[in-house]
């Protein structure tokens, strides 16, 4: 697969912006965030979440619970995938019953891997409630799934790929659109 | 990155990548047995079939609960309740699993190579759970998991794998494995439970068990089956214990933070004083629990899907 960056959905300043109106959003909806923990979905929920606890402990002078959630184990296509994925850690070092728990993703697509974390979740506890914070929705829902907390909504087309890079893992912050030229 | 085979028949065939992969995918599975509720939805709908021609209460337990623990549906069966004492074959017990439906069937047999020769005959996974004197390599990657968990890394520590190595399957599979992770491996015990040219293996021989000892970063005890004396390999259990019972006085030698393993069942004061077994250097539970992580792991490489194999007509 060889992939054409066709545009900049968001720059380094945008996902600066986007993530501090988020933690705003979180604590205000939250009224606090006495009762929030927030967990990254891996890959690129793990920065974005650290990023959003970070932020929140600036506006809000109090610390916030970071978990990650890997959901291969939970996924609802191993059986037809090609490549087997390889399973890494889950590292929730908090009990999430009673919890108020913002899951936390780059791109929200099909509501797949959502629904996969949701079970993940459930599996470790019963939280108070399970809030989705996502830095793009792109849209093509395949399940009632919908996020309380968004970054940017983008309307593209299913061929299109949505990819958010961080600097955590990559060169650069920057959420782009990219086609397949092969 | 999958695991490129259909089955695991021994740690012989595993390449050190291969290794790797079932080593890490283990990690995150025992994650799962520590939690309340100890069940992932992985491998729903999936069938296990643990064969047993051979008695063993840890190694098909271990096996059950790993399956379990997947959501795959597992099913023992004990040849002294099956049609093999009618005279059935190996091979037609095996096919008439696969066609009720078994994803992978899981084998311990008395011949060696009984798992290889399923394996031809089956398009289900195949895990050797013990074959003969051959190979048990699901308790070699268990025991590399606890030793890589305990040590950080295999590659350099210095293995002595004490007791019958003639007789013991489990011996083989460390060897082949410890190797291959670049561990040095020693054996250690009386000439005649040592199989012949064991040296071209990559291991060093050892006769007394307090040279074998010296410096050593993991001493792994192995069970002494009584029945061996009968045969004349060494004089008396009691003679045996006395210059091969690992006791708190020779664990000494080894360096202080070695660990001390043995596959179970133990025979206390035979092989293991009981002050060893239940010392701070034991790692005997452990291994037990590892033993359900890493078979959870290798359900999920050889049946967690996503890597089709084609089936043998």
């Amino acid at each position: 697969m060889a992939l054409c960056e066709k545009a900049v959905i968001l720059d380094a300043d945008g996902i600066r912006r986007a993530l501090t109106r988020i933690a705003h959003e979180i604590i205000e909806k939250n009224k606090g965030v006495d009762s929030i923990a927030l967990i990254g979905i891996r890959r690129r929920g793990v920065p974005l979440a650290e990023r959003l606890a970070r932020r929140i402990s600036e506006i809000e002078g109090k610390e916030v619970p970071i978990g990650i959630l890997d959901i291969t184990l939970y996924r609802d296509d191993l059986t037809t995938i090609t490549h087997q994925p390889v399973i890494h850690k889950t590292e929730i070092p908090f009990a999430v019953d009673s919890k108020t728990v913002v899951l936390v993703d780059d791109v929200l697509f099909t509501g797949r891997t959502v629904r996969a974390a949701l079970d993940a979740i459930i599996d470790l506890g019963r939280p108070e409630a399970i809030q989705l914070a996502v830095l793009v929705d792109r849209g093509h829902r395949e399940l009632p799934i919908r996020a309380d907390y968004v970054g940017k909504n983008l309307p593209t087309s299913k061929k299109e790929i949505i990819s958010v890079y961080l600097t955590e893992l990559d060169e650069l912050d920057k959420a782009v659109i990219e086609v397949d030229t092969a | 990155m999958g695991l490129n085979r259909k089955d695991l028949l021994g740690v012989k065939d595993l390449t050190v990548d291969e290794i790797r992969l079932i080593l890490e995918t283990a990690g995150p599975m025992k994650d799962i047995i520590g939690r309340q509720i100890k069940k992932v939805p992985t491998l729903r709908g999936k069938t296990v079939i643990n064969l047993f021609y051979e008695p063993s209460t840890r190694t098909r337990t271990s096996f059950e609960l790993a399956g379990k623990y997947m959501s795959a549906d597992t099913i023992n069966i004990s040849t002294s309740t099956s049609s093999v004492v009618k005279g059935e074959t190996l091979k037609d017990t095996a096919k008439t699993l696969e066609v009720m439906g078994a994803d992978v069937v899981v084998i311990r047999h008395a011949a060696a190579g009984a798992p290889h020769i399923l394996s031809k005959h089956l398009s289900a996974a195949v895990i050797n759970a013990g074959d003969g004197f051959h190979e048990h390599p699901t308790q070699a990657l268990l025991d590399m998991f606890t030793i890589k968990e305990k040590k950080g890394s295999i590659s350099g520590l210095k293995v002595a794998i004490v007791g019958d190595i003639l007789h013991s399957r489990v011996a083989r599979s460390n060897i082949w494995g410890l190797t291959k992770m670049g561990a040095e491996v020693r054996v250690v015990g009386p000439s005649t439970l040592i199989p012949p040219e064991v040296e071209k293996l990559g291991v060093t021989t050892f006769t007394s068990l307090e040279e074998g000892l010296r410096d050593t970063d993991v001493i792994m005890v192995l069970r002494i089956q009584l029945e061996r004396q009968q045969k004349g390999l060494f004089p008396t259990i009691r003679e045996y214990a006395r210059h091969y019972g690992v006791t708190a006085e020779r664990v000494r030698l080894a360096r202080p933070d070695a660990l001390v393993m043995h596959p179970g069942p133990i025979n206390r004061g035979v092989e293991i004083a009981p002050e060893v077994a239940d010392g701070i250097q034991a790692v005997i539970n452990e291994q037990v629990t590892n033993g359900v992580a890493v078979r959870m792991a290798l359900l999920y490489l050889l049946a967690g899907g996503g890597n089709p194999h084609e089936a043998i007509s």
